[in-house]
């Protein structure tokens, strides 16, 4: 392995992070902010409770969700874009080093600021609601897990793009949508039944399920199902990873 | 000793269709500075970025340091720097941690000493805490010449260094390649300047087309192509070249008042004796005579329009 290469790219990715500091966090925590106003305050005292739980509180794991979905994805498609966009990347490249060590250092870089974001989130998220944790290793597991997998699959769009439309396409067109009908600000159950069987192929939703599942000890579907879904979803997306590199799909003319 | 870089029929087919190495063959020592020379298109940062990874070759195999390119692509890269022939970096970063960065990919050790050294030689210490969007274009140069340094590499590819640069940078840079030599590292560089090639490279490469022309040494590259041309200032001028001096096929210039005599080195004779004599008989009296040898220019020149005949 090649360690010194691995802290590089990471260092060098979280300087950027740090650089923008107040925009990277910024962002996040007025949209979260705005949520609670809107979801939490307007709509919330119209809905009062879902499954026993007060509804401010309810969509809290949802928000830090979308929040590090959209997070992940952007910071770790941008992260490998940037130098493919502006040609550095040929110094990667050439480097002595293989895929499984760029991704680490990208992918690892990307996960570690949308964690940041989401703690981040689940701060500003106590200063409008209370919440308890239930199962607190459970919900940083699933955190975690899920900024790794999303940050996983923005580097495959940080690759696939050629342009900067390209890059906000799929996050826009797809997680956006996936993350909204997941489940994030209802449980599934409140569906009509048709719903319900339909969300089930939707990825998302088993995420929410099991990470909600460690806050309010209330699930949608099993957690060993959640757990099992970001798994074949991290997988997938580490097969793909090392197809690209092995065919130097779109990074090697 | 076996070659530090060794290509074999290395061949470079882009996606188009397009094929831009032709089985190129090559085999470089260790510690030589081998100039690679051809025009725009000839296919020489296609070679070099086949070799350093960031391309990769459709046919043919290449080793460096005894390690094959595909293979044993961290061992052989480990060796490798390369100088880009575009200035690409990150805008909003630093100089020193740009540098910094480049020899932790290559997997080596902090080594601030060795960073200082290095910028230090560049004259880019004073900018470190620069970031590079303010630097200007020949800084900027000098910064890809940092960054391919600080990872100490044994075999160094400047794709066209000094393209662009202002003459203080080109004379750094001749002087940095100088003590590399010295340090025994290995140094393959394409240029568009002829005297730089003719300066610094102790063998020369031509590439035309995806295709070496030729690999010689410098010096017996020029012996050995190089025609030299005896000019001879005549007192007085003549109308036209005496038919009793036809067979030396002597050009008539400066209204006369010069004659100049082309001969090859490689020949038996020059036959300039015979050809004084020849003068001296026809009663020509002569000002000043001179020779001058045909630069690399004109060789590369040539060699590139025979080429295309
Ligand atoms: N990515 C690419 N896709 C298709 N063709 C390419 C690509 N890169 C280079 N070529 C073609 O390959 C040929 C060789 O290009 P290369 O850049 O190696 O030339 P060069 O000798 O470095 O020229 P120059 O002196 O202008 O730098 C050119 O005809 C070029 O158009
Ligand atoms: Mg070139």
């Amino acid at each position: 392995m090649n360690f010194p290469a691995i802290r590089a790219i990471y260092k060098y990715e979280m300087a950027r992070f740090f650089r923008t500091l107040m925009e990277s966090l910024l962002s996040p925590v007025i949209s979260t902010s705005l949520y609670f106003v809107v979801f939490g305050a307007a709509i919330g005292s119209r809905i009062s409770e879902v499954e026993g739980v007060a509804y401010g509180a309810f969509i809290v794991p949802g928000l830090i969700m979308l929040s590090v979905m959209t997070q992940a994805i952007s910071n770790a498609s941008f992260g490998i874009y940037f130098p493919k966009f502006i040609d550095t990347i040929f110094e990667i490249l050439s480097a002595p080093i293989n895929f499984f060590e760029i991704v680490i250092g990208y992918v690892g870089a990307a996960a570690t600021k949308a964690l940041l974001i989401g703690l981040v989130i689940l701060a500003t998220a106590h200063f409008f609601v209370d919440i308890e944790i239930q199962h607190p290793v459970a919900m940083l597991t699933f955190l975690v897990l899920t900024c790794l997998s999303f940050s996983l699959f923005g580097f495959i769009i940080g690759i696939w793009a050629e342009n900067f439309q390209q890059l906000q396409l799929i996050p826009l067109l797809v997680i956006t949508p996936l993350v909204f009908l997941g489940g994030s600000f209802y449980s599934i159950s409140m569906l009509p039944p048709v719903w319900q069987t339909i969300s089930l192929f939707n990825p998302i939703v088993y995420l929410m399920s099991g990470f909600r599942w460690s806050f309010f000890g209330q699930a949608d579907v099993s957690v060993g199902l959640s757990l099992l879904a970001i798994a074949l979803f991290t997988a997938i997306c580490l097969g793909v990873i090392w197809w690209i590199f092995k065919t130097g799909y779109r990074i090697k003319s | 000793m076996p070659p530090i870089v060794k290509v074999e029929n290395l061949q470079k087919t882009y996606d188009g269709g397009f094929e831009a190495l032709k089985g190129v063959s090559l085999e470089i020592e260790e510690g030589e500075i081998i100039a690679l020379l051809g025009p725009n298109g000839a296919g020489k940062t296609t070679l070099i970025s086949a070799l350093c990874g960031i391309t990769g070759p459709t046919g043919g195999r290449a080793e460096v340091g005894g390690h094959d390119i595909i293979t044993s692509y961290r061992k052989a890269r480990e060796m490798i720097g390369l100088v880009p022939q575009e200035v690409a970096l990150e805008p909003f970063e630093k100089v020193i941690n740009t540098v910094k960065f480049s020899r932790g990919l290559f997997g080596k050790q902090r080594d601030d000493a060795l960073i200082e050294r290095v910028l230090r030689q560049l004259s880019l210490w004073d900018k470190r805490n620069s970031r590079i969007r303010e630097l200007s274009g020949g800084m900027k140069r000098r910064v890809l010449i940092a960054k391919a340094l600080c990872h100490e590499p044994r075999v160094l590819f400047l794709d066209e260094p000094t393209a662009g640069v202002d003459v203080e940078l080109r004379r750094d840079m001749w002087q940095i390649v100088d003590g590399l030599r010295r340090e025994g590292v290995t140094i393959i560089l394409t240029t568009h300047y002829i005297e730089e090639a003719e300066a610094i490279a102790d063998r020369i490469a031509v590439i035309n087309k995806g295709e070496i022309l030729l690999v010689e040494d410098k010096a017996a590259l020029m012996t050995r192509m190089g025609r030299k041309t005896l000019r001879i200032d005549l007192r007085d001028p003549v109308d036209k070249v005496p038919d009793a001096l036809a067979e030396y096929d002597l050009d008539l210039s400066d209204d006369g008042h010069s004659l100049s005599y082309h001969y090859d080195t490689r020949g038996e004779g020059t036959g300039i004796t015979r050809l004084l004599q020849a003068l001296s008989a026809e009663g020509l009296s002569l000002r000043d005579i001179q020779t001058t040898q045909s630069s690399l220019e004109e060789i590369f020149v040539s060699m590139i329009q025979e080429s295309a005949a």
